[in-house]
Order: structure tokens, then sequence, then C-alpha cells
């Protein structure tokens, strides 16, 4: 076996016997499921509370618009006064005491409507009711000026904007949102990763360097191969953690729904659907979301992923190994770790603001182009159609960065290794580039 | 003669720092060879070139007549001042990835590590993690390490730091094994008392230039002075003091002695030989010792740094 491959080796196995990573990860799933779990139980709880209220109605003009359901359940009061009704209420426990007193005008009535209860009353309840009143009185509004509500009703006009590309190629707003989820959901695990593994190989460093081995393995290999042995073996790590992760997710949402019978995971679709139903308004959303999925340029997508993955996440790491070998300890990297997480989250954030608002916009297009932040802004615009000679650009300026920091890293890492006590500044890292 | 190492006017600059300046060092074959010097002098860097960690600015080493190249590592076994092991790696494992670094086999490197741990008795230390070990079994394995390849070339930076003086002194008579089944050592140290017990031949580098070298028994013969330790059993010690002073150079001495007796240290001018000496002091007294002051190599590291 060669020099690498026995790095590679070690790197990995170490990594993966180690016994933090495998508790965290078994535990890192186990926690959000639980979580997710916890909160979707918690939410069944709260609405499984029913709420009674009183409706005290002097006008006699909104008897019919309230309409109960299995968690609210309105009831009528009769021919009571309202210092009456509050005590009979306030008595009975219920949730609160409506009360629409009689007015000349519906202007004046829309003033006065009082909601008696203990506490404050939840907001969704209040809008529920007000929601109601509002509709009823605009209609009586309407009969009084002469109007009928039913046809006005049938003049509205709804606009449902049709998207298309010049290109003629159908889009629409449901895919506009796929197309972030997918660019966004790319963009921050190449973040997460890079934060993760990068530390970790940091770390791995400086373990080399405050145990002294360090010496020893380089009198039989080259730093550089250290370096890359190192790099590979703990992103082998990192992926093989990542899929273990995605899925035990998979298997702890199955067997907590089939013992609960609760599922984790219908809480967002919930989510998704409606928003999904609030983009496209209607349609066989399923079915939608299959066309719109099948619609994503999802070869690119899969290849660019790759490479903006690979280029990002190995540029970084093998600065965060430069990082290793420059500091004694883990306390000292501080002051190195800035110039790394600042365009990061710097790209995360264009991404997440800038692309979004406009996925073709100036600032969008340079950053990325930028390495430093290309592999995550690129990444979140791929979805929205790229020009393929922007594409290519970007990975090769990536890569010949990548090449860069490596080359710079190594020369780093080649003298900071050796170097014990000594606290590193940034004058101190460019002198070593000179030896 | 036969050298093992032959290191030409080898420079090295970090920055303005001037690390080595021309040194050229032979290592004879089979020979144990001390590389000393003051704390900073140059000596780990001159090592490390050896080692192909770091590549001089100038000047080339040969082993065994060629040119250094990168597969040369197989052939030469390093334990270096900064030394350590992956703490939470087992001493099994990590030995055995250490030496296929080196380019043993699986195979060979089980075997070899298994004579060997038979042989300092940690056998039973395989599956241990090196956290569990104190520092002195941690060195062992270490040493182990150094030599499982079977090296022609072994470096030893302070070999026996960290070590208590029983296990200093097995692995001194392991190195010493070593040499005799053939192989060349460097060892690099301060202790001036392990320099005098093993090594044959030093070098003495002081502010990245090498000032001194040769066989130690030359060197000592160089830095002799013609100086005796004399110890006289005479009724007027005045008298014997005024008498030599007019022939020899006297100074203190402080040997100890049973006998209650003038002591100096006497040294002889060139002229003059010990046997003149002895004849001038046995007219004076009854003669209880005489002994010539051989420099040791302590001696010479200090003057000699002094010196410059």
């Amino acid at each position: 076996m060669n020099h690498l491959q026995l790095i590679i080796k070690r790197e990995y196995l170490n990594k993966v016997k180690n016994r933090a990573f495998i508790i965290m990860t078994f535990l890192s799933p186990l926690i959000m499921v639980g979580i997710f779990t916890l909160v979707a139980y918690l939410s069944q709880l709260n609405n499984d509370k029913v709420r009674t209220i009183s409706v005290l109605d002097e006008s006699g003009m909104f008897s019919d618009e309230f309409e109960s359901d299995e968690n609210l359940i309105y009831k009528m009061i009769v021919g009571t006064q309202l210092e009456e009704a509050k005590k009979s209420v306030e008595a009975s426990g219920d949730y609160g005491l409506l009360y629409i007193p009689k007015m000349e005008s519906l202007d004046d009535l829309a003033e006065n409507i009082t909601f008696y209860s203990e506490d404050s009353p939840s907001l969704i309840v209040l809008d529920d009711i007000e929601d109601a009143i509002a509709d009823k009185a605009n209609s009586l509004k309407l009969v009084d000026a002469g109007l009928d509500p039913a046809q006005i009703d049938q003049l509205r006009i709804r606009v449902d904007t049709k998207l298309e590309t010049f290109g003629g190629e159908k889009t629409s707003k449901l895919s506009t949102g796929l197309k972030l989820g997918f660019g966004g959901l790319a963009g921050y695990l190449l973040f997460m990763f890079i934060i993760i593994y990068g530390n970790m190989i940091m770390r791995s460093v400086i373990e080399e360097k405050t145990s002294r081995i360090i010496e020893v393995i380089i009198s039989s290999v080259k730093p550089i191969k250290l370096l890359l042995g190192k790099i590979i073996g703990t992103s082998l790590a990192g992926v093989t953690q990542f899929l273990a992760w995605v899925i035990l997710i998979g298997i702890f949402s199955f067997v907590i729904a089939a013992i609960f019978g609760i599922d984790p995971g219908a809480m967002q679709q919930q989510e998704a659907l409606e928003q999904a139903q609030a983009l496209s308004g209607k349609g066989d959303m399923v079915q939608e979301f299959m066309t719109e999925f099948f619609k994503l340029p999802l070869l690119n997508l899969v290849i660019m992923f790759i490479l903006f993955f690979v280029g990002g996440y190995l540029m970084y790491a093998s600065m965060y190994a430069a990082i290793g070998a420059a500091v004694d300890s883990e306390t000292d990297t501080q002051q190195f770790m800035l110039p790394i997480l600042m365009p990061l989250i710097l790209a995360v954030y264009v991404g997440f603001f800038t692309v979004i608002d406009n996925p073709h916009g100036t600032v969008s297009q340079v950053f990325s182009f930028i390495p430093l932040t290309s592999p995550v802004v690129m990444l979140m615009r791929i979805p929205f159609g790229v020009p393929l000679w922007q594409q290519i650009l970007s990975v090769v300026i990536l890569f010949a960065t990548f090449i860069g920091t490596v080359w710079f890293a190594a020369k780093i890492y080649r003298v900071g290794i050796l170097m014990y006590g000594k606290k590193a500044s940034y004058k101190e890292l460019i002198k070593w580039l000179k030896y | 003669m036969d050298n093992l190492l032959v290191a030409t006017n080898v420079s090295k600059s970090f920055g303005e720092f001037r690390a080595l300046n021309d040194v050229s060092i032979s290592v004879p074959r089979g020979s144990v060879f001390g590389l000393l010097g003051p704390n900073g002098a140059g000596k780990t860097t001159f090592i490390r070139i050896i080692n192909q960690i770091t590549m001089p600015d100038t000047g080339t080493v040969f082993l065994d007549g060629e040119a250094l190249k990168p597969d040369d590592i197989r052939h030469i076994g390093y334990l270096p001042e900064e030394r350590g092991l992956y703490k939470s790696m087992k001493v099994g494992e990590q030995a055995l990835y250490l030496s296929q670094l080196k380019g043993l086999s699986k195979q060979e490197a089980k075997k070899r590590l298994k004579y060997w741990f038979d042989r300092l008795e940690i056998g039973d230390w395989w599956n241990k993690k090196i956290q569990e070990l104190s520092k002195g079994m941690a060195q062992k394995i270490q040493f182990v390490v150094t030599v499982l390849h079977e090296p022609k070339l072994l470096i030893f930076d302070e070999p026996f730091s960290g070590f208590d003086p029983i296990n200093a002194n097995l692995i001194k008579d392991e190195i010493l094994r070593l040499r005799d089944n053939g192989a060349t050592v460097i060892f690099s140290t301060h202790r001036m008392e392990s320099v005098e017990e093993m090594c044959d031949h030093i070098a003495l580098i002081h502010e990245s230039n090498k000032i001194l070298d040769g066989k130690l028994l030359d060197i000592k013969r160089a830095y002799r002075s013609n100086t005796y330790e004399v110890g006289l059993i005479a009724e007027d010690h005045t008298a014997v003091e005024n008498s030599l002073k007019e022939h020899f150079k006297l100074l203190p001495s402080d040997f100890k002695t049973i006998n209650d007796e003038f002591q100096r240290n006497i040294r002889i001018p060139e002229s003059a030989s010990a046997n003149d000496l002895v004849n001038f002091l046995t007219q004076k007294g009854q003669l209880t010792h005489f002994v010539e002051v051989v420099p040791s190599a302590n001696d010479i590291f200090i003057q000699t740094v002094q010196n410059n």
C-alpha cells in the first residue's frame, strides 16, 4: 500500500472509530427527529383543547356568521343583559364572551365590539372573529348602498400570472419555490460541511503537533502527502457521517411514526404544501410538483453540485489545515478563523438575500465568480438557469484558486508543523512562504 | 576511510537567519557519531536535512556514495528530540502504521514487532492506548518503531531524555548492539557523559559552523596539555612547591585521596617528558599518585565553544 493510501486509511478509521464521532452520528439524527416529534406532539396537544366562546349579539345581525368547528364552539346567548352574561360566562369557565352592541350605523358598531375574557385571547381566534364580522358588515353596507353582494363577488377578478421564458418554457411560481429550495439546500449543505469537517481537519493537524508525532511522520512521508491524506480521509469520514445521518433520520422518523402515530415530517410537509398552494393557487399539487421537478436542469445540477462541492470544500479544508499547522493549540486559532468564516457567511447571506431577490443580478453574478463565495452562491443560482460558460468559468476559477490555496497551505504546513511554542502572526506566515 | 554519510558544504538559511554555514561532515560506517553543540547551534537543522524534512540551500548529502533521494528514508531511522505518538491510537496499530510508512509490509512489520516487544518485555501493551502509558513506556515504543525497519543509518536526537537510568541503560545497550550488528549511529546530545561512553567520532557545531570534528581519541590527544595530577608525601610542602615552580607550571588540584599529601596539577614544558617529572618528584618524597589529565568531552566542548 502506498503512503497516501495508508494515511487516508488511518485518518478515516481514526475518525470513524472515535467514540465521540460515533455518538454524534447516532445522537444528532435522534435529537433532530426527537425535537420535530416533540414540536409536532405539543402543537397537537395544544389544538386538542376545545374553546367555547359565547356570543351576545344585540344587533341581531351576526347570528349566522359564526361557524363552530371541532376546536372552537360558538354559543349564541339570547335575551340576557351584558352584565348578567359576563357573570355567567365567567362562572362557566368558557374561553370568552363576544359582545356586539346595537348601534345606529355599521361604522359605529365596528368600533364598539368587545371581547371579554379571563386572559388575553389568542390573536388567531380574534382574527377569525374580526374577519367574520367584517365580511358580514361589508355585505350589509353593500346592500345599504343598493348593491348585490353576490353580484359583486361574481364581478371580482382574480389575477393568476402565467410564467413563461422567452424560449417558450412554461414555468410557475411553484417551480421558483422549488428552485430556491434546491439551491438553498445545496448551498447550505456545503456551508455546514465545510464548517464541521474543516474544523475536524484543523483539530487533527493540531493534535499531531501537540502530540509531537509530526516529525516522526514527516521523516517518512512528504508533508504534502500527509496534508492531502488528512483532507481526503477526514472528508470521507464526513461523507460517511452525512450518509449515516440521512439514513438514520429516515429510520428514526419511520419508527417514531409507527410507534406514536405522529409524523414528524407532516408539519413541514403541510407547511410546504400550504406555501406551495399559496404560490400556485390551484392544481394537483403532487403532479405539478413532479413535473416541475423534472423540468429542473437535473443533470446540470448534479454535476455542478459535485464539482462545486468538491472544489469549494477542498479549498476551505486546505485553509483549515494551514491554520492548524500555524498554531500550537485550538485556542490560538481565533485570529485566523475570521478570514475563513467571513466569506463563508457572506456567501450564505448573499445567497439567501440577493439570489432569491434576483438570481441574475449584478451582485449575484459577481459573487458567483469570486472563488471564496462561488461554491455557495453559484450552487444557489444554477437551478434558475445559468449560462454554461458562466458555470465553467466559475469552476475553472475555483479549481485554480484551490490549487493556489493547497500550494499556500502546503508551504505554511511544511514550516508550521515543525514550529513549536511560537505564536504565529500574519507577518510570520508570509515569511514562512519564503523558506 | 569508508564513510556511510557524507555532507559537503551544506548551508541553510531561514529568512535572514543562517542556520547552517558551509558544514561538511563525514560519518564513518559502523561508528557512533556524536553530533554536539549548544542549543540552537544548527544540529536539528542538519539532522532534518539528512532526513529530507528540510532541503539545504546549497551543498549535498551523500548516503552510501549517492546523493540523497526520497526513497532513502527506508534506510534511515530517526528518533527526533520532539517526539510523541498518536494518543488515542492503540500501541500495536500505531507501530504497524509507522512501520508501514517506512516501507515494511504488514506481515513483516508484525513479525518484527513481536520480536522487539518480547525483547523489551512490552508484549502485553499491544492493545493499550498510548494515553494509558507512562512517558517512559511510550519512549520504548518509539525506540522500537525507529529501529524496526533495520535502517543502516540511525539518528537519535537526545535519545535518553524521559528515560529512567535503568531504561536509559537498556536503550544504550540496544544502540551499541545495533552498531555491532552493522548500523551506523548519529547521536545528538548535550549529555557529555554519554558521549564519552558511546561515541567514536564527534563533530561540534557552534553558531551554524562546524568548529571541530574527528575521532574522539584524536581530539583528546590534540587537546592534551601535558598536565599530570600528582600526589606526593613530603615533609615540607612549601619547599617542594618552590622547587617545582622553577621547572614546571603548577595548578591547583582536587582529586580524592586517603593520604594527607601534597597535591598539584603539574604541566610539563614541551622540552621535558613525564619521566623527568617523575624523577624530580621521587627525589622530593614518596610518589603516591601520578595520572595524566585527559581532557573530557565536556572540557573540550566548553573550551572550544568559548574560544569561538
